[in-house]
């Protein structure tokens, strides 16, 4: 495998692929990185029971001299080039451009109850589903934010699983809204009107969230919060996600500049998708979430631009521009009821990783004191679940990414050629 | 359909279909992957390799993330709980 390439991509899902194809149809050298065993990002997910959607197919069979460089993980950055983790050693990986696709995350909200087995994200079942995890006969209760709700709980009943009910936490009349501006977009209304047919029988109810989750050893029963009052539904597995939160650790230790248009913030881009650091471009979700079309046609226009096909580029813009108002459509409809930032109690862990409960965050400001007098984002997640929650909540900004972006072996560390110092991250 | 995979999952034979995470193998047999600092049972949250929730030792290795990993014939799994 080459130590170096022209594009460096990061991220195997919709906007990566598109990316990489562009980019070696423009006879650049092109290498695909991803932290996955397989292609395809996180909503075109193997399944490893029924066959993927055919853009996904497509998209991967049409990587024609890319190298695919699976179960990839980006640990640190050194000067043009990355330094990752792969089971077979660590390695660094120069670049001519780099393109990062590194998508989104779920929004994972605390509440008393959420840290038993059997409590996932709403997306995050419909991954582990998609890998084989027992579903079928299952009571499954699906609930958070999102077209992405009724997605997942269509995989969970393709797998077998009984869906006990679809729990929108945006009220009726917002998403009635958004239902009626689906005919500007057909294409979307074709799909979602499908997605509505095969989920006919399972109730689908709004302005409604989970409270708490019981159980002893694993979830066993929900608190349902409904603008008719309480209801306890009787439950074998809990999946509820707020929406989705852009991945940006690695653009941060870039040095690449964020925009905030809330808590969380996405990778800032011109029309041309170029971050404020020369040669490194955003694609899809990282600067800011717009949905798979968006991410599909950002990843070919970096991928034009990263080989100086500026104008194929601009070609694509007006579609691009249609496409990320749908997206600002979503949010708008979707925006979280401010009775979520409080279902968390005294009790409630918020740093899963370390145990530490809400209350013992009490008082603390920022990321940094709270870290350091209770340990909060200290775990293994480093604070991408509970820092992004505890944003969310109103408590104080995450801190800044610094190496290794994720867990690493000593043996990698040891091969960084540009160790971190702790003074370059501490921050001003 | 795919083919079969077999694998131990703290000493219990599970069979999967190929291509299957080793976090849905371990669904099989039990729901606690791992126990928090406090001493209480874990499992898989996020499911697409970002809270750790799910890592558990695999053919000998510590700390690998279930819900990222493929499994593999003869694979050895051991959760932590």
């Amino acid at each position: 495998m080459p130590d170096r390439y022209d594009v460096l991509v990061v991220g195997a899902g919709p906007a990566g692929l598109a990316a990489a194809h562009t980019a070696a149809a423009h006879g650049a050298r092109v290498g695909l990185l991803d932290a996955q065993p397989r292609p395809g990002g996180q909503v075109w997910r193997h399944d490893v029971r029924r066959q993927a959607p055919r853009a996904a197919r497509d998209a991967i069979e049409k990587l024609h001299g890319v190298d695919v460089l699976a179960n990839h993980s980006v640990v640190s950055v050194e000067s043009s080039a990355l330094r990752v983790e792969a089971p077979q050693g660590s390695r660094s990986i120069a670049y001519g451009s780099l393109i990062l696709a590194t998508g989104a995350r779920e929004l994972l909200l605390p509440f008393p109850g959420w840290t038993l087995p059997g409590v996932t994200g709403a997306g995050g079942l419909q991954a582990l589903t998609k890998q084989g995890w027992p579903v079928t006969g299952k009571r499954v209760v699906v609930a958070g934010s999102g077209p992405l709700l009724l997605a997942a709980a269509d995989t969970l009943r393709k797998h077998g699983a009984n869906v006990l009910g679809i729990f929108e936490q945006a009220p009726a009349t917002t998403v009635r809204a958004f239902a009626r501006q689906l005919r500007h977009w057909p294409a979307r209304a074709v799909q979602a009107a499908g997605l509505r047919l095969r989920l006919a029988g399972v109730p689908y109810r709004f302005g409604s969230f989970v409270r708490r989750a019981h159980g002893e050893d694993a979830v066993q029963r929900v608190d349902i919060e409904s603008p008719g009052g309480m209801q306890t539904l009787e439950c074998d597995l809990l999946a509820v996600g707020y929406g989705l939160v852009p991945n940006t650790e690695l653009a941060q230790m870039l040095g690449c500049a964020m925009d905030y248009l809330g808590p969380h913030p996405h990778v800032s881009v011109d029309r041309l998708l170029r971050t404020s650091v020369e040669g490194v471009y955003a694609a899809g979700e990282a600067g800011g979430i717009g949905g798979l079309a968006v991410a599909r046609l950002e990843g070919a226009m970096a991928g034009h631009v990263a080989t100086g096909h500026s104008v194929a580029a601009h070609a694509l813009l007006p579609q691009r521009d249609r496409e990320r108002r749908f997206g600002a459509l979503l949010s708008r409809h979707f925006a979280l009821d401010a009775r979520l930032r409080s279902l968390a109690d005294n009790d409630t862990l918020i740093c899963r990783c370390e145990d530490v409960t809400l209350s013992e965050l009490d008082g603390f400001t920022d990321a940094r004191a709270a870290k350091l007098a209770t340990r909060c984002g200290m775990g293994a997640c480093q604070g991408r679940i509970c820092g992004t929650a505890l944003a969310e909540l109103g408590r104080f900004p995450r801190n800044g990414a610094r190496p290794p972006i994720f867990p690493a072996r000593l043996a990698t560390l040891a091969g960084l050629t540009t160790l971190p110092s702790d003074d370059a991250y501490r921050g001003s | 359909m795919s083919a079969q995979v077999r694998l131990s999952v703290n000493g219990s034979p599970v069979e999967v279909p190929a291509g299957a995470s080793v976090a849905a193998a371990i669904a099989h047999v039990s729901m606690r992957f791992r126990r928090s600092v406090n001493d209480m049972p874990r499992a898989p949250l996020c499911g697409m390799g970002v809270c750790f929730e799910c890592r558990v030792q695999v053919d000998g290795v510590a700390h690998v993330r279930a819900c990222m990993t493929t499994v593999s014939e003869g694979m050895q799994v051991i959760t932590d709980a």
